[in-house]
């Protein structure tokens, strides 16, 4: 899948921001006066951002009012009413911080679950995806919502909690893409299952048109596959395992937090565009594409 | 409204004959003519007369190989537009609920007002049925010729997809996959009609006929020509041996 940086970014973004702000919300850490303004200022500021950039890729982003229309079916709807609602929950709980009246339980609480149930509902319009094997798996959501939290830990200053999840978000990930690499196979779907021929093998002769398309830039996207394995180690690295080691070994302070946090982000958005860019969707088979992953 | 709604009893669609198809792409050509010039927003053609042209088509013909185990391949030329389906993961996914399904005939289509050009029902359809136009930032897909099957300005003959009138080999048939006696219906029970990708359950209503077997492979010239001699006699019996003896042949 063609992996489209608007999305990449907020996808990121706006995992950790709801992350923060579900930590914020459940009261821990609590902070009062100035101090919740600055933290949830971030969170704000993250999540936000990430939802702005996500209407970047839209071909009519005036109309993008009417994505909170289609909720009772749509992944990609519910995201957009969870994420509003999400937002809201959570700038109530920050004005009751900010301005003394302490931290609202009940308040709280609804707005962290409605920052875990954002992040799912993302996840989630991957994971419903039948025709993206890699993604269409439990994993993906985990996924999201394991970077999110460990994000979100940090910049919540849990440094021992942040250490373990970024730790527990690399095995994920692991798990991810092993599973991942043989799931186009495991789907079944081949070119043969695509075109419904039989009696030998089947082998695309010749594309529609000699030039590429629509299809062919967004779903038949190929990475530089020699370097794949080489991107994983270095995102891996940098997302999960250098940040839990800062974390864990070095004399915790702002400067320590702010070197894990940004090693994480480098390395989220390695695995992130990992994420899109070794993706197969099965319409790459009508292409040709993929014949090395199917069975 | 992107929730689907129950199934239809009339489910306009198509039959391709895969046995018939030449591979001609006037089909595609018609398609993109009838459909730029009609219902919707135009097909865009981007760099069409440069170095790189591309665009937005809503029916595209494939070619495939299928090289069987001994014997001669075979070409099959194959063409891929939206099927119709009736489990279509493309309308549920829809934000925005420009994505349908109609009712009365199962036709599934986009209100181009109201698409923002997400793409999710792109990613979603197997077929690569939908492509997002460059120019109007909106999806783009088949519209069974909704515009011409029911229109009563136009000659009954040509109340049919703009792609099946035009097609000069009769590969293409439009009718109610719904109704067992139809036409269309009697044709893919005869010939085995199937459906494409059966795995990711969106039970299209456009069906294939897979090609019909070949016939025993028949070699007019055999009879006329003469095995070459395994053992030749004569001269050429006296040259073999006397070749072979040299050194440097075959062992």
């Amino acid at each position: 899948m063609h992996p489209a940086f608007s999305v990449i970014l907020f996808s990121t973004l706006s995992g950790a921001g709801f992350g923060l702000l579900a930590f914020l919300g459940v009261g821990w850490p609590a902070p009062e006066g100035l101090a919740a303004f600055v933290f949830y200022a971030i969170g704000f500021a993250l999540a936000v951002s990430g939802l702005i950039a996500s209407t970047f890729h839209l071909g009519r982003p005036e109309r993008a009012l009417r994505a909170f229309t289609q909720w009772r079916s749509s992944w990609l709807s519910r995201e957009a009413c969870l994420a509003v609602a999400a937002l809201v929950l959570a700038g109530l709980t920050a004005l009751a911080q900010i301005f003394g009246s302490g931290h609202v339980l009940v308040l709280g609480w609804l707005a962290a679950a409605f920052c875990i149930a954002t992040v799912l509902s993302t996840s989630m319009i991957y994971a419903s995806l039948k025709t993206v094997p890699r993604w269409n798996d439990l994993t993906t959501p985990a996924l999201f919502l394991g970077w999110a939290l460990a994000g979100g830990a940090l910049l919540a200053a849990h440094v021992m909690l942040a250490a373990v999840l970024f730790l527990v978000a690399s095995a994920i990930q692991l798990a991810h893409w092993i599973r991942g690499d043989s799931a186009l196979r495991r789907s079944g779907t081949t070119l043969a299952t695509a075109t419904g021929l039989e009696g030998g093998r089947v082998r695309s002769f010749e594309p529609p048109h000699t030039g590429g398309n629509y299809l062919t830039r967004e779903m038949v996207f190929q990475v530089a596959r020699k370097h794949a394995l080489r991107l994983r180690v270095i995102g891996l690295a940098l997302a999960g395992v250098v940040p839990a080691v800062l974390l864990l070994i070095a004399p915790a302070s702002h400067v320590t937090a702010g070197l894990a946090l940004l090693c994480h982000f480098q390395g989220l958005l390695v695995t992130r565009w990992l994420f899109f860019a070794e993706a197969e969707h099965v319409v790459g088979l009508y292409y040709g594409a993929h014949t090395a992953r199917t069975a | 409204m992107t929730q689907l709604p129950p199934p239809s009893e009339v489910k306009l669609g198509l039959v391709i004959d895969l046995d018939t198809c030449v591979g001609c792409h006037a089909c595609v050509t018609a398609c993109k003519g009838w459909n730029t010039e009609n219902y919707g927003a135009p097909l865009a053609d981007t760099d069409p007369y440069g170095a790189e042209p591309s665009g937005t088509f809503l029916n595209r013909i494939h070619s495939y190989e299928v090289q069987p185990e001994d014997g001669v391949a075979q070409l099959v030329h194959f063409p891929k537009s939206c099927l119709h389906c009736e489990d279509a993961p493309c309308v549920t996914v829809c934000p925005t609920g420009a994505s349908y399904k109609r009712a009365e005939d199962g036709i599934v289509l986009v209100n181009e007002t109201a698409c923002i050009g997400c793409g999710l029902c792109a990613w979603a359809c197997p077929y690569g049925a939908r492509e997002k136009d460059p120019v109007e930032g909106v999806i783009k897909k088949c519209t069974l010729c909704v515009d011409r099957v029911y229109n009563e300005n136009l000659p009954e003959e040509d109340r049919v997809p703009a792609c099946v009138r035009t097609c000069p080999a009769g590969a293409r048939h439009f009718g109610d996959l719904g109704d067992p006696d139809s036409a269309v219906s009697r044709l893919v029970a005869e010939r085995g009609g199937i459906d494409l990708m059966p795995e990711q359950g969106t039970k299209p209503v456009n069906q294939y006929l897979p090609p019909r077997p070949k016939d025993e492979p028949l070699d007019v010239l055999a009879p006329l020509l003469e095995p070459v001699a395994e053992t030749p006699d004569g001269f050429l019996g006296w040259l073999d041996k006397a070749l072979s003896r040299l050194p440097g042949g075959p062992s």
